[in-house]
């Protein structure tokens, strides 16, 4: 498996070199958030806020509003627990073209509960006029900020950085409430968001060897969540939906998945793997996907209970699995 | 389009809040009575705007700004057309949006019976002013969001070498939240001076006096101490307060601070002190009250 560092870093310098209109906003934490290397190229187009978000994201409304772009870099936490309500009244009220790059989600920090976003798309995604898209490798990481400067209004990019797998091939950027159809079966039907989408796909490998044949689709974009696809690709599951993400379960991937379930009248078991009302704490990722149940063998476990079959996987077989980025996403229309 | 001098501004905002708060049976009256003079001021002398063609009527609420929503406008259209050397002004505390309507009557820029559709379900001319409201420019209310986004809006004007000003209006109780300072260390960080803050220090908010809720003093010594330029003076001198606005400010924002009295103008209001924050009548002989005040002191004119 390719391992890609620091794509954001070199991804502001390329993209932004000819946008004059487009400032990098960060909040004392520029190199944390891969922002130094463009603060380095273009320092006039940089703009230090200190350590004071709220003042830092209406501030960046009312930059908008002289028909800049700004770019606020900080972990995802301080955006939206710090500074929700002006996210809300300066920012997204008024439908402006601010981009958050919120950092570390859930398990990929051991910084603690204070630094860990872990109910970001919950509330992100209550806000009217936000978007919010979430890269889960490599190839997303590089694409989600040419997406979110398409798009003329608020997004909030639940972002990865340092060494990011390649999953995706890179001929097949992130696309908007496009999700990725990454394998498909009639068993069980599977979605996975973030750093989760890797684990899923150590576990479908495997599963699929046991005779297990799962539809596993990697959602990018939280909100809008709108694709017309979704329906069709929960519809064959003939034991049930499992949803994984790197987050609560109340308001995010998988209250989307049982929204859209319920909203279509499919009445299948959905189990929603990921944090169950609770915080975690300061420790490594694979000690965190492991302990609070967002990892490969969490999902072999679901599928057992979904299943009602035992499929005898151990967890070197699962950290064995050889991933290959794939190329191209499965044609809805094939589906 | 006539204009009238500020304090001929001063006294005209005040009668028409009293008139209104008096149809109304209730208001945000004192705000009117200690910031007369700081609007009049601004928009009798000191705004730099354009002028409209003839008063404007309210247009009717349009909907929430929306990717979908073509119809959505802003309250800037009571400002003339904006331009490079045009100020932009921020109302921040937009429970002064009363105050700042009955400005845009008395300067002609609004039809007065604009102010009939204050507070009417569907109106635009909302209590708590939105930035479809009449003479608003950005979402503010949320106190402390005003300062901030002024910023932005200065920083990108300076970019673009824009020679007009952003002036924010502000009351004292904002200072009282972290963010405003968060926002006084930006911009005096990123030596923005093209931003003036006139504050009017009336020494009331919601729960009664300042000095009892959480003081803010020494307004001037802090404010100086995060690097605005600070100029105290007395709020109720238009003169004054357009003395102050001329004040050097390189480098940094300036600071006015405009020492007001809560009840000035309309003497009835002194006996509901220190709970002046929104006047409800409780009896039909308090309303008379403030009709047979109105009768004597506003009804010829100035």
């Amino acid at each position: 498996m390719e391992l890609v560092s620091r794509v954001h870093a070199n991804n502001l310098v390329k993209v932004l070199k000819d946008r004059p209109d487009v400032y990098v906003l960060s909040a004392d934490l520029t190199s944390s958030c891969e922002a130094d290397l463009f603060r380095d190229a273009y320092p006039e187009r940089f703009i230090s806020g200190g350590i004071a978000e709220q003042n830092l994201v209406s501030f960046a409304g009312g930059l908008s509003r002289e028909g800049f772009i700004p770019l606020i870099h900080t972990f995802g936490v301080f955006i939206y627990r710090r500074a929700y309500d002006q996210a809300a009244m300066s920012v997204a009220y008024p439908n402006l073209p601010v981009k958050f790059f919120g950092f570390l989600p859930g398990a990929t920090t051991p910084g603690g509960a204070t630094h860990q976003a872990i109910e970001d798309i919950a509330l992100m995604r209550s806000l009217p006029n936000m978007t919010v898209i979430e890269p889960g490798d490599a190839t997303e990481a590089k694409g989600c900020l040419e997406l979110a400067l398409s798009i003329n209004g608020p997004v909030y990019v639940r972002m990865l950085r340092g060494e990011i797998p390649r999953l995706f091939d890179a001929s097949c950027p992130m696309k908007l409430d496009a999700p990725r159809v990454l394998s498909e079966g009639t068993d069980i039907t599977l979605f996975s968001s973030g750093i989760c989408t890797e684990e899923a796909m150590r576990a479908t490998a495997l599963l699929g060897q046991r005779g297990v044949s799962v539809t596993h689709v990697h959602i990018s974009t939280h909100k809008p969540f709108n694709n017309t696809i979704i329906p069709g690709l929960i519809g064959p599951a003939k034991y049930g939906v499992i949803t994984l993400e790197n987050h609560i379960v109340t308001g995010g991937l998988g209250t989307a998945v049982a929204e859209k379930m319920a909203e279509h009248k499919i009445c299948k078991k959905l189990i929603k793997l990921g944090l169950r009302d609770t915080f975690i704490h300061g420790a490594s990722r694979p000690y965190l996907m492991k302990k609070y149940g967002l990892d490969a063998m969490a999902l072999v476990n679901a599928c057992e209970e979904l299943t009602g079959s035992a499929f005898d996987i151990k967890e070197p077989e699962l950290e064995s699995v050889r991933i290959d980025p794939v190329h191209s996403q499965a044609k809805p229309e094939a589906l | 389009m006539k204009t009238k001098k500020p304090d001929e501004l001063a006294f005209e905002i005040r009668r028409l809040v009293l008139r209104h708060t008096i149809d109304s049976s209730g208001g945000y009256l004192s705000q009117a009575c200690s910031s007369a003079e700081i609007f009049g001021a601004l928009f009798g002398s000191l705004l730099r705007l354009n002028p409209v063609e003839k008063p404007l009527i309210p247009r009717p609420f349009p909907g929430v700004p929306s990717s979908t929503n073509t119809e959505y406008f802003r309250g800037t259209e009571f400002y003339g057309e904006q331009s490079a050397d045009t100020d932009r002004f921020i109302l921040s505390p937009t429970h002064y949006s009363l105050v700042l309507y009955a400005a845009l009557a008395a300067s002609s820029r609004m039809d007065e019976n604009g102010l009939l559709e204050f507070n009417k379900d569907g109106s635009s001319v909302e209590m708590i002013g939105a930035e479809h409201s009449p003479g608003m420019e950005v979402m503010t209310g949320s106190l402390g969001q005003g300062l901030s986004q002024a910023a932005g809006i200065a920083f990108g004007r300076r970019i673009k070498k824009e020679t007009g000003r952003v002036i924010v209006f502000m009351s004292d109780g904002e200072f009282q939240t972290g963010m405003t300072w968060e926002t006084l260390q930006f911009m005096s960080h990123h030596k923005l001076d093209n931003l003036i803050i006139i504050t009017d220090n009336n020494r009331q908010q919601c729960d009664g006096c300042t000095e009892s809720v959480m003081s803010v003093e020494p307004l001037a010594g802090r404010a100086a101490a995060f690097g605005a330029e600070t100029v105290t003076v007395d709020g109720h001198d238009t003169a004054a307060i357009e003395s102050a606005f001329n004040t050097g400010h390189k480098g940094k924002p300036l600071l006015l601070i405009c020492n007001t009295d809560p009840c000035r103008g309309v003497e009835p209001l002194k006996q509901n002190a220190p709970k002046l924050h929104y006047l409800r009548f409780k009896s039909k002989e308090e309303k008379n009250k403030y009709i047979n005040f109105y009768e004597t002191n506003f009804k010829g004119g100035k």
